[in-house]
């Protein structure tokens, strides 16, 4: 065991990395159940959002348009889970099931030539002088701007859910949707929407793997990332800066786990594969005690009966 | 008289298999009162969400204040002026009360500017409220104010205001028929639904009649008396229950310091209950929802066991006992839900009667099941207590609310109990259905049983209780016989009105 061969620096400098998949698909999942819809199919827009993303990146030659392509992506296979659970009123937990293993499918076959290919690199944010400044230079400032993207829609999306109309509205959406439409909310249009957006959320943070992270196509490369997402969610007790550390914590174990392989420390990888999960089960004990954090619509189906 | 500002021709709603309003004509007057009175399912709901635009007529017309009045949602009737106070309450717990307000307005200010509003609206009508508070902690009465306050900030021409005092104290009716007089005086005119018939005598300056979806009658509240009114309403003349006079038997149940945590955040913890109750006797158990109802209920059933020592029953301790083990002992119990607690709304009739009555009834030999037994007893119960149905195979959803709650409480009348308790026993059940149910509780003391009946309608705790005692924050007052009690006695009982006091206007 060698612990000297782990770089501190590069160390915490890759937790973001690790974190930022995880920090999209996670934010996405949290607007849509903050509107009490519960979206199991989040691994499954997360790898049609990464085979989007490289397939149009390794096409344009620009890893931007692939971001985007991804976002894309996403919602639309969002869309579909939107069609079932808002128009045809079907199970939210079965729709997602199978949305994520309609993905994982739908992708393989599209990136059925993408095998071994390389992505165009994405370049990291040019913060000049800034960027020279030992430990937080390379910590928080050498990265590339879909990291700080991330960062920018956390906060984006707190401030939204807690200062403006239209998060007041969503959350009144979630928290009690048959009241919502008593006073004349579009129940079904709000879920809708948000679907869409954890949809792109979601492709992004795939495309984020296949882009940057890894960065090649392999099949079921998300590898369960967007189910460790919805336990991130889970465990921020669907707040966004809470989910932001979770985030941190979770990309750091990855990061850990990681690192102490390449140290040739003989914990096996297993353990600290399951050690987010673990986590979610414990907060989520804790959690029961006090019901009033989830939204509560949650996972319910809205049929209007005026 | 001039032009009236609401007036409804001829409206016409019908759903698949029923029509829900037929020609129905009435106008309101800027300032008026005007009682919208009938039984449930007579179309009173129907036709004031139409005024508030979540379902549109098939036929007729509406104005409103001279011009066509056609709202395709209820904020085109918002913004028209109608306000709407909902039966049950349209509001969001984990939320504020500002937030809740902001959610009903059109153009809703910064929440610091509106909980000033909130302050000023509630100190003129006298209707106090802090625009802070979480709404899942609020008393049922704080919540409607809520509702309240969300109209007035809209300044509306026109209040509906669906059966808004079936979760009042006494005194926090007075207080909100205050606000009203003093609405109507500034012009507000006030759609006001209910079926209690004094109040809306007190109340109201007009009253339109409707049943099975037609207007039966307009009449004028404070020359008609109840009586005229409710005939009206049902179509027939009501027979009150009738009991004779006994003599309460020996101590069958006993409370002794009955206490239980919350069951959650939004629960209410039970305190140092006590009583004794008598073979034979009907003690009314009153009080505004939320003080305890359903948890009292719950520890009596067995639902949630309680400490050793604190239930007995004919001298056995059975606290820590659970449902089964205490309805094989005789004493059964009916939760108010009806609907996913006292019956599962996607299971037979049969399968429903199976659920309770397996012990008592034999319905259940050494594990197995004996159907036919159960169809037998579902059809009994139909039978007796005139349920309709098509017939024990019908899922317990398809029943209307009187109906299954008849079936409910047969269900439980015909186990023959040696205890029983019920939580509101004819709560959202009509005038004919409601007198039948209090006939079979007071049929089933008259043989014997003794009966712990929980409700919010106080008409029906007087009309068939013994003794008289309330629920208030978990804790229960010292039962008192309910002969020559009068309401201001039990309004202070229930707790006077939760800290309100009238607006010195």
């Amino acid at each position: 065991m060698d612990l000297s061969a782990i770089n501190p620096i590069l160390f915490v400098a890759g937790f973001f990395v690790a974190a930022t998949p995880l920090i999209f698909a996670a934010i996405g999942e949290l607007v849509v159940e903050r509107t009490g819809v519960l979206n199991l199919g989040v691994e499954g827009m997360m790898i049609i959002g990464a085979i989007c993303g490289f397939a149009v990146a390794v096409e344009t030659g620009s890893p931007l348009l692939g971001f985007g392509a991804a976002a894309i992506g996403g919602a639309v296979l969002s869309l579909l889970f939107a069609f079932l659970t808002q128009v045809m009123l079907a199970n939210q937990v079965a729709s997602g099931l199978a949305l994520t293993l309609f993905g994982l499918g739908f992708s393989a076959l599209l990136g059925q030539s993408y095998v071994g290919v390389k992505p165009p690199r994405m370049a990291d944010m040019n913060f000049g002088p800034l960027a020279e400044i030992p430990v937080i230079g390379p910590v928080f400032l050498s990265h590339d701007i879909i990291v700080y993207l991330g960062l920018a829609l956390v906060a984006c999306v707190w401030a939204v859910l807690k200062f403006t109309r239209a998060g007041l509205v969503l959350r009144a959406v979630g928290e009690n949707h048959d009241a919502a439409h008593a006073l004349g909310f579009k129940v079904k249009r709000i879920r809708t929407l948000a679907i869409m957006f954890g949809g792109a959320c979601a492709g992004v943070g795939g495309a984020y793997i296949s882009l940057i992270r890894v960065p090649q196509w392999t099949e079921g490369m998300t590898a369960g990332v967007g189910w460790i997402a919805l336990a991130l969610v889970v465990f921020a007790s669907w707040k966004p800066f809470r989910l932001l550390l979770g985030a941190y914590l979770f990309g750091g174990l990855v990061q850990l786990q990681l690192n102490l392989q390449g140290a040739g420390v003989a914990i096996p990888v297993e353990y600290l594969a399951m050690s987010p999960y673990v986590i979610t089960i414990v907060v989520l004990v804790f959690l029961s005690r006090s019901k009033s954090a989830a939204p509560g619509s949650l996972g319910r189906i809205f049929h209007a009966s005026s | 008289m001039t032009e009236p500002l609401l007036s409804l021709t001829s409206l016409t709603k019908a759903y698949p298999g029923v029509v829900a309003n037929s020609d129905v004509s009435l106008s309101i007057a800027a300032g008026e009162v005007h009682a919208l009175l009938g039984e449930n399912g007579a179309g009173k709901s129907t036709l004031v969400k139409m005024i508030y635009g979540l379902v549109k007529p098939d036929s007729g017309q509406m104005r409103m204040n001279g011009q066509n009045y056609a709202p395709a949602e209820p904020r085109a009737a918002r913004a028209a002026g109608v306000g709407m106070v909902f039966q049950h309450f349209s509001l969001f717990d984990a939320m504020s009360v500002a937030e809740n307000i902001a959610l009903g307005m059109e153009n809703a200010p910064k929440l610091s500017a509106l909980s000033a509003q909130i302050s000023a609206v509630s100190e003129t009508y006298g209707l106090p409220l802090s625009p802070d508070r979480i709404v899942g902690d609020l008393s049922a009465g704080e919540r409607q104010r809520v509702e309240i306050i969300r109209c007035l900030l809209q300044e509306p021409k026109l209040l509906i205001m669906d059966e808004p005092t079936s979760v009042l104290t006494p005194q926090e009716v007075d207080i909100l028929f205050k606000t009203l007089r003093k609405l109507s005086a500034e012009g507000t005119a006030i759609l006001y639904i209910s079926h209690k018939l004094e109040e809306i005598r007190t109340l109201c300056d007009s009253a339109t009649i409707l049943r099975l979806g037609k207007v039966v009658g307009h009449c004028t509240p404070r020359e008609t008396t109840a009586s005229e009114m409710a005939e009206m309403m049902v179509g027939k003349l009501l027979q009150a229950p009738t009991r004779a006079g006994q003599t309460a038997g020996d101590v069958v149940l006993g409370l002794t310091g009955l206490s239980a945590p919350a069951p959650n955040a939004f629960g209410m913890s039970l305190k140092e209950i006590s009583l004794e109750l008598r073979a034979g006797e009907v003690l009314g158990i009153g009080g505004v929802a939320g003080n305890g109802q359903d948890e009292l209920l719950a520890a009596l059933s067995g639902e949630r066991p309680v400490a050793q020592g604190m239930i007995s029953y004919k001298g056995e301790d059975i606290g820590p006992l659970g449902p089964t083990a205490r309805r094989q002992r005789g004493l059964l119990s009916a939760p108010e839900e009806r609907m996913g607690h006292a019956a599962a709304p996607d299971m037979t009739l049969t399968e429903n009667a199976m659920l309770t009555g397996a012990a008592r009834e034999g319905l259940e030999k050494r594990g197995f099941l004996d159907w036919p037994a159960a169809t037998r007893f579902a059809e009994r119960i139909i039978e007796r207590f005139d349920v309709r149905t098509p017939g024990p195979t019908a899922a317990a959803r398809s029943l209307s609310g009187g109906n299954l709650q008849k079936f409910v409480i047969g269900r439980e009348v015909l186990q023959k109990p040696d205890v029983f308790v019920v939580n509101q026993p004819t709560w959202g059940v009509d005038a004919s259905a409601a007198a039948a149910i209090r006939q079979a509780l007071l049929d089933l003391a008259q043989n014997g049983a003794a009966l712990v009946v929980i409700s919010q309608d106080l008409d029906e705790l007087m009309e068939i209780s013994d003794r008289f005692a309330a629920l208030n924050e978990g804790r229960l007052s010292v039962p008192r016989p309910a002969q020559g009690i009068t309401v201001e006695e039990i309004g202070l009982m229930m707790g006077g009105a939760h800290g309100m006091e009238v607006a010195h206007v």
